[in-house]
C-alpha cells in the first residue's frame, strides 16, 4: 500500500519541480507575447503590472510548494511510523495546546507576509494618474472595437482570422484582421464597455484582465516595454463564440505609431461614429439637433 | 406484542418508496438520484473532455450546444450529485443514526423534500432539452442570460429546476436543524456530538441563509426574462453586477456547503481508522464554524475583474485569505489525529488521507486566487478550473467515496469487495490527478475557460488532461462494479466491522440498520466525551 501511494506522489512533485524549471530557463527563444507548447508557468511579463504580478505569483508558488511537500513529508512519515504494524497500541493524545496554537498563529504569520507585496501590487496595477494617451475598447458579440481618442478618434472592428484564412507565422484562433496598434515605452490608459453582454478584455503578459461591462467603463493601464505581437482571448463567457473573439496588439517603437497613425486615419477613415456607444450616442445627439 | 405491529409497520413497493417517511429510505433515494445525476453530470464532461482532447472542434460542431454541456455539468454536479448524496443521503442516514434519534424531526417533510429535487433534476434535464439549451455557464450571468441573448424557455426551465432544488434544500436544512437540536438522545450534548453532525449542522445553516438569496436573484432574473422587469438591464437602469453580488452570496456559502460535510465524514474516517479520537475536537468543530461564519464575507473574490473599485479588491483579498487559517486548523488536526495512531489502511482510510492531500493542492492554489492582484492573469483560465477540481469536485468526490466504503456495510448489510474496491481508488485517484493537475499549466499559460477550442500552444496539456479523463472513467465503472458485487455477493457485515475506533452510535445498531432505529433512546451521559 506504502509503495503504491508513493509510486504516485511523484506524480505531483515533478509537476512542481517541472513548473519552477520552466519558469527559470524561458527556452532561451524569444518568444512572447503568446504562450509556448507544454508551458507550464506564466506568460513573460511586458508591463511593469505584469512584472509586480509575476513576481508575487512566484514568491506564492515557492511558500505553497512548500507547504505541499512539508504536509506531504508529514503524511508519508505518518503512514510509516503510525501504520497498525510499526505502532499496534494507539495513543489516546487528543490535546496539545502549544500545537494548536503554533499550527492557528504561524499560517496567519505567512498570510500577512504574503499579503504585504499582495496589496502593493494590487494598487499599483489598478490605475496610473500620468497616462498619455487612451485606448477605448468595447466588447461585441462576437468581435472587439478600438478607438483611439488621442489620434483622432480612429476607430475600428477587430475580427478572428478564420483557419482557412490564415497567413503563414499567424497563430490559429488568436489572429485578427485589424490589430491593435500601440507605442512601448507609453503610459496607455486603457477604457472598456461593452455593446450587449459581458466580455472580458485580456492579455496575460501585460497581466490585463478587465471585464466589458455593458453600461459602465472600467479602466486599467499599461506601458508595453517591448515591441512584438501580443495575444489575448475573450475571458468572459459571451456566448457560441466566446473562444473565437482573441485579441492581438501589435506594440511597435514610438516612430513608427506615429506613422501606423497616419496611415490608419485614411485607412478607418469615416469608421468611427459606428463602431462605439459613445459615437451613437454623439450621432443621436446629431440627428436630434 | 400485538399492540406493537403498528409502530414496526414495514412498508413495501410503491408505498416504502414513494411515500416513505422513513430516514433511511429518503437517504437512500437520496443517494440512487445522486448516482443517476453524477452517472449524466459524468457523461457530459467526458463529452467535454474527447471535445478538448485535440485542438479544432471533432465532436462538438455546435457551440451553444458546448455551452449548454458546461453549463448542465456544473449545475448537475452541485446541486443533484454533492448536495444529495452527503446532505440529503449521509446527513439523513447518518444524523439520526449519530445522534441517536428513532428519525428525523419531520419525516413527512424529508418525503417532500426529496421529491422536491427529483422534480428540479427532471426540469434540469428537460431545459437542457428545450430550444437549443441553456448556454451561460452555472453562474447565469445576465445579460448572457437575458432573454436578448438566451431566448426560448431553457434557462426559464433552468431556473425553475433551481428554485424546486433550492426549495427542497432549505426544507432539508430546516429539518436537520430541527433534529439535531431537539432530537438528541439522553447525554449527547452540543459538544459531543460527532464532527459528521457538526458538519451537517453547519451546513445546513449555510443553506438556510444563502439559499434564500438565490431564489430571490432567480426570481428577478425570470421577471427580467419574462415580465418586462429590468432588474439586471443595463439599457433600461439595471445593473448586471448586482446579479453577481447576489449569485456569489449564495455561491460562496455553497462551495462551503457542498465541502464541509466532506470535512465531517473524513474526521469520522480518519477518527476510526487511526483507532484514536479526534485530535483537538473542539478546535475542529469551530473551526467548521469559522469556514462557515467568513464565507460570508468573501463573495466578490469571484469578481475581481468586473470593475470593483480597488480598495473593494484589497478587503476582499484580506477577508479571503482569513478562510486559510481554519482551513489549516482542519490539515493540521487531522494529521494530528493520525499522528500516534495504529492507522489500518482500509479503502475509506485509503480515500480520506487522499483527501487529505488533494485538499492542500487545491487549498493553496486558493491562495494564489484570493489575492485580486495574482488572480490577474489566472481569472477565468484553467487555473481556476483546477483549483475548484481539486477542493469541492475531486475532495467532495473522494469525502463521498470515503463515507459509501465506510458506512456501505451499514446501508446494506454486506461489505464491499476488498480488492476490486482499492483498484477503484488507485485508477480514480491516479486518474483525476492526471486529468486535473495539468490544467494548473494550461490555466498559468493563458488558456480561458469554457471554451470548446483552443490555440494550439495547448494541445500538449489538453491530450494528458483528456487521458487522465479516461482513467478517471476506469475508476468509475469499477465503482459500479463494486456497487454491484457488494448487493450480489458482498460478505455478511457485523455490528461494528471496523472494530474499536469506531465509536459512534450508528455502529451500535444491526447491520443492514432495521427499518426503526433507536426506538429506545441510547444514553450516552456515561460515555466519555467526544474530546
Amino acid at each position: 500500500m506504502l509503495k503504491k501511494l508513493l509510486a504516485h506522489v511523484p506524480l505531483f512533485v515533478l509537476g512542481m519541480i517541472a513548473s519552477g524549471q520552466a519558469l527559470a530557463g524561458s527556452d532561451g527563444e524569444a518568444l512572447f507575447g503568446r504562450s509556448r507548447p507544454w508551458q507550464m508557468w506564466l506568460q513573460d511579463p511586458k508591463t511593469p503590472s505584469a512584472e509586480a504580478v509575476y513576481d508575487l505569483n512566484l514568491l506564492l508558488l515557492y511558500v505553497e510548494v512548500g507547504i505541499v511537500l512539508f504536509v506531504l513529508a508529514l503524511l508519508v512519515y505518518i503512514m510509516f511510523r503510525f501504520n497498525a504494524k510499526a505502532n499496534p497500541v494507539p495513543s489516546k493524545t487528543t490535546h496539545n495546546t502549544l500545537l494548536e496554537v503554533v499550527w492557528t498563529a504561524v499560517p496567519i504569520l505567512i498570510l500577512v507576509l504574503i499579503s504585504v507585496p499582495s496589496l502593493k501590487a494590487l494598487y499599483f496595477a489598478d490605475s496610473a494618474p500620468d497616462t498619455e494617451m487612451t485606448l477605448k475598447i468595447t466588447g461585441n458579440q462576437w468581435y472587439w472595437s478600438y478607438e483611439y481618442p488621442d489620434q483622432d478618434g480612429i476607430a475600428f472592428d477587430s475580427n478572428i482570422v478564420e483557419s482557412e484564412d490564415l497567413k503563414p507565422g499567424q497563430p490559429r484562433m488568436l489572429s485578427v484582421d485589424n490589430v491593435v496598434v500601440l507605442p512601448v515605452g507609453t503610459k496607455i490608459r486603457l477604457l472598456m464597455t461593452s455593446n450587449d453582454v459581458i466580455h472580458n478584455w485580456a492579455i496575460p503578459a501585460f497581466a490585463v484582465k478587465l471585464d466589458t461591462v455593458p453600461g459602465r467603463t472600467n479602466e486599467t493601464w499599461i506601458e508595453i516595454k517591448e515591441a512584438g505581437d501580443y495575444y489575448g482571448m475573450c475571458s468572459e463567457l459571451c456566448g457560441i463564440n466566446h473562444a473565437f473573439m482573441p485579441i492581438n496588439v501589435k506594440a511597435v517603437s514610438k516612430e513608427e505609431f506615429a506613422a501606423w497613425v497616419v496611415k490608419a486615419k485614411v485607412e478607418f477613415a469615416g469608421n468611427s461614429p459606428e463602431t462605439s456607444i459613445p459615437g451613437k450616442v454623439a450621432q443621436l445627439n446629431q440627428v436630434a439637433q | 406484542m400485538a399492540y406493537a405491529d403498528h409502530d414496526d409497520h414495514h412498508p413495501t413497493g410503491l408505498k416504502r418508496w414513494l411515500f416513505s417517511t422513513n430516514h433511511k429510505d429518503i437517504g437512500t433515494l437520496y443517494i440512487v438520484l445522486a448516482m443517476v445525476s453524477a452517472i449524466i453530470g459524468g457523461l457530459m464532461s467526458w463529452y467535454i473532455r474527447l471535445e478538448l482532447a485535440q485542438p479544432g472542434l471533432q465532436f462538438i460542431e455546435d457551440t451553444q450546444f458546448y455551452n449548454v454541456l458546461v453549463t448542465a455539468h456544473g449545475f448537475l454536479m452541485v446541486f443533484f450529485v454533492v448536495m444529495p448524496a452527503m446532505i440529503g443521503g449521509f446527513g439523513n442516514w447518518f444524523v439520526p443514526l449519530m445522534i441517536g434519534a428513532p428519525d428525523m424531526a419531520f419525516p413527512r417533510m424529508n418525503n417532500i423534500s426529496f421529491w422536491l429535487l427529483a422534480a428540479g433534476l427532471v426540469l434540469m434535464v428537460v431545459a437542457t432539452q428545450v430550444d437549443g439549451g441553456p448556454g451561460t455557464g452555472w453562474t447565469v450571468y445576465p445579460p448572457l442570460s437575458s432573454a436578448d441573448y438566451q431566448p426560448g424557455m431553457a434557462v426559464d426551465f433552468g431556473i425553475l429546476a433551481l428554485h424546486l432544488a433550492g426549495a427542497s434544500s432549505i426544507l432539508g436544512a430546516i429539518n436537520l436543524i430541527v433534529t439535531i437540536f431537539n432530537m438528541r438522545a439522553p447525554g449527547m450534548t452540543i459538544h459531543r456530538m460527532p464532527l459528521f453532525v457538526w458538519s451537517i449542522l453547519i451546513t445546513s445553516f449555510l443553506l438556510l441563509l444563502a439559499l434564500p438569496v438565490l431564489a430571490g436573484a432567480l426570481t428577478m432574473l425570470l421577471t427580467d426574462r419574462n415580465f418586462g422587469t429590468a432588474f439586471f438591464q443595463p439599457e433600461m437602469g439595471g445593473d448586471p453586477v448586482l446579479w453577481q453580488h447576489l449569485f456569489w452570496f449564495f455561491g460562496h456559502p455553497e462551495v462551503y456547503i457542498i465541502i464541509l460535510p466532506a470535512f465531517g465524514v473524513i474526521s469520522q474516517v480518519v477518527s476510526t481508522f487511526s483507532g484514536k479520537p479526534v485530535f483537538g475536537y473542539l478546535g475542529m468543530a469551530y473551526a467548521m464554524s469559522a469556514i462557515g461564519v467568513v464565507g460570508f464575507f468573501v463573495w466578490a473574490h469571484h469578481m475581481y475583474t468586473v470593475g470593483l473599485s480597488v480598495d473593494t479588491r484589497a478587503y476582499f483579498t484580506a477577508a479571503t485569505l482569513v478562510i486559510a487559517v481554519p482551513t489549516g486548523i482542519k490539515i493540521f488536526s487531522w494529521l494530528a489525529t493520525m499522528w500516534g495512531g495504529s492507522i489500518r489502511f482500509e479503502v475509506p482510510m485509503m480515500y480520506a488521507i487522499a483527501f487529505i492531500f488533494l485538499f492542500v493542492v487545491g487549498g493553496v492554489t486558493g491562495v494564489t486566487l484570493a489575492n485580486s492582484s495574482a488572480d490577474l492573469p489566472l481569472h477565468d483560465t484553467y487555473y481556476v478550473v483546477a483549483h475548484f477540481h481539486y477542493v469541492m469536485g475531486l475532495a467532495a468526490i473522494l469525502g463521498m467515496f470515503a463515507g459509501f466504503y465506510y458506512w456501505v456495510g451499514k446501508m446494506t448489510g454486506r461489505q464491499y469487495p476488498n480488492g476490486l474496491a482499492k483498484a477503484q481508488f488507485w485508477f480514480f485517484v491516479v486518474g483525476v490527478n492526471v486529468l486535473f493537475f495539468p490544467q494548473h499549466f494550461l490555466g498559468l499559460a493563458g488558456m480561458p475557460r469554457r471554451i470548446p477550442d483552443y490555440p494550439d500552444a495547448y494541445a500538449g496539456w489538453n491530450m494528458v488532461s483528456s487521458v487522465g479523463a479516461l482513467i478517471t472513467a476506469i475508476g468509475t465503472v469499477l465503482f459500479f462494479v463494486v456497487l454491484w458485487k457488494t448487493f450480489k455477493s458482498g460478505e455478511k457485515v457485523a455490528d461494528n466491522p471496523w472494530g474499536e475506533g469506531a465509536t459512534t452510535l450508528e455502529w451500535t445498531v444491526p447491520s443492514p440498520a432495521p427499518f426503526h432505529t433507536h426506538e429506545e433512546l441510547p444514553d450516552v451521559s456515561e460515555k466519555a466525551p467526544a474530546e
